[in-house]
């Protein structure tokens, strides 16, 4: 997928025009990196092979050892005392709504701020671009972000999870430089000649040519606000308003499990036994929505990720 | 950027006239444009309450701040701030601390997506290629929280994978969480692990831009494999993999400071405890928040990260010949 914008690629394994005879040596090479690759990719993949595998498993198993690669004893018992747990299924709800909130507006700014920095034209552009570059090499630091979003009273509100961190300006630049590679400038010249003006012709031809890079941005904004938690942390003191990611890091990291979280005693109990097993579920649980989007979205990604960073 | 702004003067509205730069003013120019600025309104406007704000807030570095008399009201004290921290026994150890970790993910997280760009470039399998892509870029979309809570799993002295493997070698469990001389090798190896695939493709589409007819000229003139990925395909990364550098050394001083704090306990903190993690207790976690005292530190180590940026970014222009700016 990556070799889309070269030449047409070749299933063949080289360059090599027929007549040249590979040597020993270029054999030697192309297996080894051939090992290679695989070893990489396995010690990538053992970590989440063996977590979805203990997750599925019988608890017993996974802590006497006996889990290293497949289920052993097939249990779903830990996936459903996550959904007897409040704070997760809320948290689960929560998140969603931060990371559909978020994106939307996320991407919407970002629109707004790319297309008219991606006009040479537009008379001032160097130093507002200027203006949106400083803040990637300089900032306020933790204390003053804080203190502002106290000023302006989003504190312990849903906003504050949407908009201090509603634009990264890294994505601006990749999808300024989109607009720059895919939109020819004479085409809005020509636009205006027939009666357009520019917020018709970002409404009519930029957008609808810029499926891709929306997408791409909408799949970035939605996933980091989904992973995000540090923001709720400091931001947020209502437990009805906590992302799942922050719930997650008092069970999976702290390893507290919240007493008055559980319905009832005998819950308490099990959840005692389960409470190992229960990290594993959490995990899976955890990485599935973003790593379901992905796919999806990933031709767009790849191709507008490349396109924005390589000439950015 | 002024040659930018006079590329595209001609007014399109007076179609006969000779096209000649400059044929309208500045500000008939910007009137003309009035939508554009439009657009900008709005992101201008979150720029400004939520990224020069918190800089223009920065000040109460320089002040006693309490919250009755505000940012404005409170009292300057200078540089007193500043002098404290440097004076404090934390000093050396925060940036011995920062340093050291950063340093380390450098030297380990640079090279290698590196190195998997390459290989990659090397296999012409399709289907290999695509699902070694697709595995090392997935651990990209696993969140910070989540990626600790697996090192937690797997490192568990009783239940961890890590620790039932060693157990096979009779070497018994080993308490890696809590001992301080793990910390790091922990904190970079993991995030080798959920980064290297993804930080991949940006090389692998730098090497999409060499064209075969140098390999194939390369091949004819008797070169081997790695003759060609260290003469073609590496040259090609060059000027990304700089200016990457360059980046990398500008935050150098801000290491990624979520993942350290989830990773830290009390028992480890004589090496996880950086810049960053201690101003999150000054203000947030101590009993009296100390605003001004750790806004101070917070702005020490984004003057430090701006000026490595700066240096690293002159560096590279004299000798690697390509830079950020």
């Amino acid at each position: 997928m990556t070799t889309t914008q070269a030449a047409p690629e070749r299933e063949s394994d080289d360059y090599l025009p027929a007549a040249v005879k590979e040597t020993r040596a270029d054999r030697i090479v192309l297996v080894c990196n051939y090992t290679a690759l695989g070893l990489f990719s396995l010690a990538v993949l053992y970590p989440l092979v063996y977590v979805l595998s203990a997750a599925f498993s019988e608890p017993k198993n996974v802590q006497s050892g006996e889990v290293w690669l497949w289920p052993v004893g097939l249990s779903l018992e830990s996936f459903r005392s996550i959904f007897d747990y409040d704070g997760i299924v809320r948290g689960f709800g929560n998140s969603v709504v931060y990371a559909i909130g978020g994106a939307l507006l996320a991407t919407a700014l970002t629109l707004l701020a790319a297309y008219p920095l991606s006009r040479r034209d537009l008379p001032g552009k160097g130093l507002i671009l200027g203006l949106f570059l400083f803040t990637m090499m300089f900032n306020g630091g933790l204390i003053p972000n804080y203190l502002v979003v106290d000023r302006t009273g989003l504190l312990d509100t849903r906003w504050a999870m949407i908009l201090p961190t509603a634009m990264a300006v890294w994505n601006v630049i990749i999808t300024r430089t989109y607009f720059q590679t895919t939109i020819p400038e004479d085409l809005a010249e020509a636009a205006r000649m027939d009666g357009c003006n520019d917020l018709g012709f970002f409404w009519r031809v930029v957008l609808p040519l810029s499926k891709p890079i929306i997408a791409v941005n909408l799949l970035f904004y939605a996933v980091a606000q989904w992973n995000s938690w540090f923001n709720a942390l400091i931001y947020l003191t209502s437990e009805h308003l906590f992302p799942l990611q922050l719930v997650l890091r008092q069970i999976l990291v702290q390893s507290n499990v919240d007493p008055s979280q559980v319905r009832d005693v005998a819950e308490l109990v099990r959840m005692k036994e389960l409470q190992e097993q229960l990290k594993f579920s959490l995990i899976v649980i955890a990485t599935i929505p973003p790593l379901l989007i992905y796919p999806f979205v990933q031709k767009h990604f790849v191709k507008g990720a490349m396109v924005g960073s390589l000439k950015g | 950027m002024a040659t930018e702004m006079l590329e595209r003067a001609p007014a399109a509205t007076t179609a006969p006239r000779p096209v000649r730069k400059h044929t309208l003013g500045l500000r008939a120019r910007m009137r003309k444009h009035w939508q554009l600025y439009l657009m900008l309104a709005l992101p201008l406007v979150w720029l400004a309450i939520f990224a020069y704000w918190p800089m223009y807030g920065a000040i109460i570095a320089f002040k006693d701040y309490n919250v009755i008399d505000g940012i404005l009201g409170s009292r300057w004290v200078g540089l007193k701030h500043f002098e404290r921290f440097v004076e404090s026994y934390q000093f050396w150890r925060l940036i011995k601390n920062t340093l050291v970790l950063h340093g380390y993910e450098l030297l380990v997280t640079f090279p290698l997506p590196i190195i998997l760009a390459l290989g990659l470039n090397l296999a012409r399998r399709r289907w290999y290629r695509r699902s070694v892509q697709m595995i090392t870029y997935a651990p990209h979309f696993i969140s910070t929280v989540v990626v600790v809570g697996l090192i937690v799993v797997l490192v568990d002295p009783n239940t961890g994978v890590l620790n039932q493997f060693l157990g096979l070698f009779g070497v018994g469990p080993i308490e890696v969480l809590s001992n301080p001389d793990w910390f790091r090798h922990l904190y970079v190896w993991s995030a080798a692990w959920q980064t290297m695939g993804f930080s991949a493709i940006i090389y692998l589409a730098a090497l999409t831009s060499v064209s075969p007819e140098q390999h194939e000229a390369a091949i004819v003139d008797g070169a081997s494999r790695l003759r060609r990925v260290w003469h073609v395909d590496l040259p090609a990364i060059r000027p990304v993999a700089v200016i990457l550098l360059i980046l990398n050394i500008g935050s150098i001083m801000s290491v990624g400071f979520e993942k350290v704090l989830l990773l830290q306990n009390p028992l480890n903190l004589q090496t996880s405890e950086v810049i960053d993690t201690y101003v999150y207790k000054l203000g947030f976690v101590s009993q009296i928040p100390q605003f001004s005292y750790a806004a101070a530190i917070g702005l020490f180590r984004s003057l430090v990260g701006l000026v490595l940026l700066v240096v690293a970014n002159t560096l590279a222009r004299r000798f690697a010949k390509s830079s950020l700016w």
